[in-house]
């Protein structure tokens, strides 16, 4: 596309067919037209718009109610174009059982960072899993508390230097970083756990496959299904988004290796 | 097991914890979500024993892993537009008050129990009404209120989760049902709201998935702007203005009454004796009991500063609802209370003798 259709196309750009070209890409209509708000970088805006995707690519938007929690992803609402309820801190599970108990035939998922889920929410994130609620629980993990400010978080790495270990974490004094995903494979009630990242364009479809997964097993209401997206926060780990890449790879893959953690049983 | 269930509205013997939950079947409730504690447990206990017994009863019983979850799943629930309630005791309804302030601000409707007991802390397991002030003055965060219900016998157990509900909807408003273990426990004759009479209020705001026809419906609370979260707030202050109107109180024999007792829930039972043995002596004794602690009828009570000599409030607890006796009588009538705390509770004699002190002393001061 050449810069002057840009300009003067710009308003309808993804909305129509433009003469000569193949309208190969266009935003899905699961998600609004309101700019993220997220970082340059950030790992949210990727996995909201994969997770859009994937609702709009099944076709289930008018059946699907998501929660959004306090953190970064506050408003996720903002974006989602599908009904949405905003949760306190660390109960999106549980508000999640609330809508998928009374609406047995919706998708219903929760997008939680790891304060909201593996902190303030771990009674609801073990028991909400141990239930087997037909919900899906897509975890952020950035090992942060970005939307505070850059505080330690339950998956913060030993050593890791935040605004709240300002000398590096100690598992002598805070303990070491917790692996929730592992944990809730312990539970009969999921059914399918998988831990992906988002910043190579490999990982992005393999998220999109696990998604879709996690769609066709809520309805076919198999019990809980978690996909953890291990992912960076460039303003809170005081890095460039490229630097965020590097520490990915090096520093948290290796605390957190990607891939299935538990498949369903034949 | 048998089933309790009788479509007809008979008398039956029942506690009042029971009585509660059998109007709650009655009432549809779409989902009961809650967790066990002394005195309110066999509400759960009978919904998980009764609803399976029952044949087209959908209702969704759901014992969940904490107060903090159940609170949150009654969000969720009635965010999806579902007829939900929960019930608890003294703390455990401590421990939802973050929750009932989300409810309250995304006004979402619901019905909440509490069975209050003998505080503060862990406390007792006996009745008391010290949660007067959290119930009708926040306990959570923030600048909302609650509808608040006080039932005085078994019957108003079962009557007011169907009032509750109506009142609940027709606001958006969380209501909450305030009794005490006392209340819970007994058991009294109850004539049991009819089955399937409570007509639902349709909720198009509620997340039941986007249709085409509509904008995606969202349940929140957060306003980041300040402008926007004051007009938020505004609106609200405005629709508990509206609420005034459904004030309730029980008046007995308060027309010729020299001397006013101010009691809700289980004191107002034993005010009534106290009103009988006061008549028996020739004192007129009249009492005003209130049956909305929020809203609170203030203007009743002026109206009645210029009648009676004095106003006794007896409470079990400290001194709270007092105080909104106090605020409505501006100071034109002397405003005294008694009570009990911890699970104790004054007899109607023990009432009695504080008027006749309290009328001594006025006596004795006048001479």
């Amino acid at each position: 596309m050449n810069e002057k259709l840009y300009l003067e196309d710009e308003e309808n750009l993804g909305t129509k067919e433009l003469e000569g070209y193949e309208n190969v890409y266009c935003r899905p209509d699961t998600l609004t037209d309101v700019p993220f708000h997220y970082c340059p970088g950030c790992g949210h805006s990727v996995v909201h718009k994969v997770l859009m995707e994937v609702i709009d690519e099944l076709g289930i938007q008018e059946e699907t109610i998501g929660v959004a929690p306090v953190g970064c992803s506050v408003f996720a609402y903002n974006y989602m174009n599908v009904d949405m309820q905003e949760a306190a801190h660390g109960r999106a599970t549980a508000v999640a059982t609330g809508i998928r108990r009374v609406l047995p035939d919706k998708y219903v998922f929760s997008y939680q960072g790891d304060g909201d889920l593996a902190a303030i929410g771990t009674a609801e994130t073990i028991h909400t899993v141990n239930r087997g609620e037909n919900i899906l629980m897509v975890f952020i993990n950035n090992g942060i508390y970005g939307m505070t400010g850059g505080q330690m978080a339950p998956t913060s790495l030993i050593g890791q230097v935040t605004s709240t270990t300002p000398y590096g974490r100690e598992a002598a004094n805070v303990g070491n970083p917790i692996k929730i995903a592992d944990l809730l494979c312990l539970l009969p009630g999921a059914y399918y756990v998988t831990r992906q990242a988002v910043y190579n364009s490999n990982g992005v479809r393999k998220l999109k496959k696990a998604l879709v997964k996690a769609f066709e097993y809520q309805k076919q209401k198999k019990g809980t299904c978690f996909i953890e997206v291990v992912s960076n926060c460039p303003s809170g780990w005081k890095m460039t988004p490229v630097e965020t890449i590097k520490y990915l790879e090096e520093q948290m893959i290796p605390m957190y290796p990607l891939g299935d953690l538990k498949v369903p049983q034949n | 097991m048998e089933s309790k269930e009788t479509k007809k509205s008979e008398a039956r013997l029942m506690k009042g914890n029971e009585a509660l939950a059998e109007a709650a079947i009655r009432a549809e409730i779409d989902a009961y979500f809650g967790y066990p504690i002394t005195p309110q447990t066999e509400v759960i206990e009978y919904l998980t024993r009764e609803v399976p017994l029952r044949e087209n009863c959908k209702t969704i019983v759901l014992q969940a892993e904490s107060e903090v979850a159940s609170i949150n799943m009654v969000y969720g629930a009635a965010g999806a537009g579902a007829r939900v309630m929960t019930s608890s005791s003294s703390p455990g309804i401590s421990l939802m008050q973050e929750g009932i302030s989300y409810i309250a601000a995304a006004q979402l409707p619901c019905l909440l129990v509490n069975v209050v007991r003998g505080g503060p802390g862990l406390g007792t397991i006996q009745p008391s009404q010290g949660d007067y002030f959290q119930s009708t003055k926040g306990g959570g965060h923030g600048d909302y209120r609650l509808i608040v219900l006080a039932p005085a016998s078994v019957q108003e157990m079962a009557d007011f989760v169907f009032d509750g509900f109506k009142l609940a909807e027709k606001y958006r408003n969380p209501v909450l049902s305030l009794s005490d273990g006392a209340l819970g426990q007994m058991m009294e004759k109850v004539v049991l709201p009819e089955a399937g009479s409570l007509k639902k209020t349709p909720a198009p705001w509620a997340t039941t998935g986007k249709t085409k026809n509509r904008e995606h419906n969202i349940i929140t609370s957060l306003f980041m702007q300040s402008e926007e979260m004051e007009q938020v707030n505004l609106q609200m202050q405005e629709k508990y203005k509206s609420m005034q109107k459904e004030v309730r109180y029980e008046e007995i024999k308060v027309d010729d009454a020299e001397f006013l007792l101010v009691a809700f829930g289980l004191s107002s039972r034993i005010c009534q004796k106290t009103v009988d043995l006061a008549r028996e002596k020739g004192i007129k004794v009249g009492l005003l009991r209130p049956i909305t602690l929020y809203p609170f009828p203030y203007d009743r009570l002026k109206e009645l500063s210029n009648q009676v000599e004095f106003m006794l409030t007896v409470e079990m607890n400290a001194g709270q609802m007092v105080e909104d006796v106090r605020l409505a009588v501006e100071g034109k009538v002397p405003v005294h209370f008694t009570g009990r705390m911890g699970g104790m509770v004054l007899s109607p004699e023990e009432i009695l003798h504080k008027i006749e002190s309290i009328h001594e002393s006025l006596t004795t001061a006048n001479v």
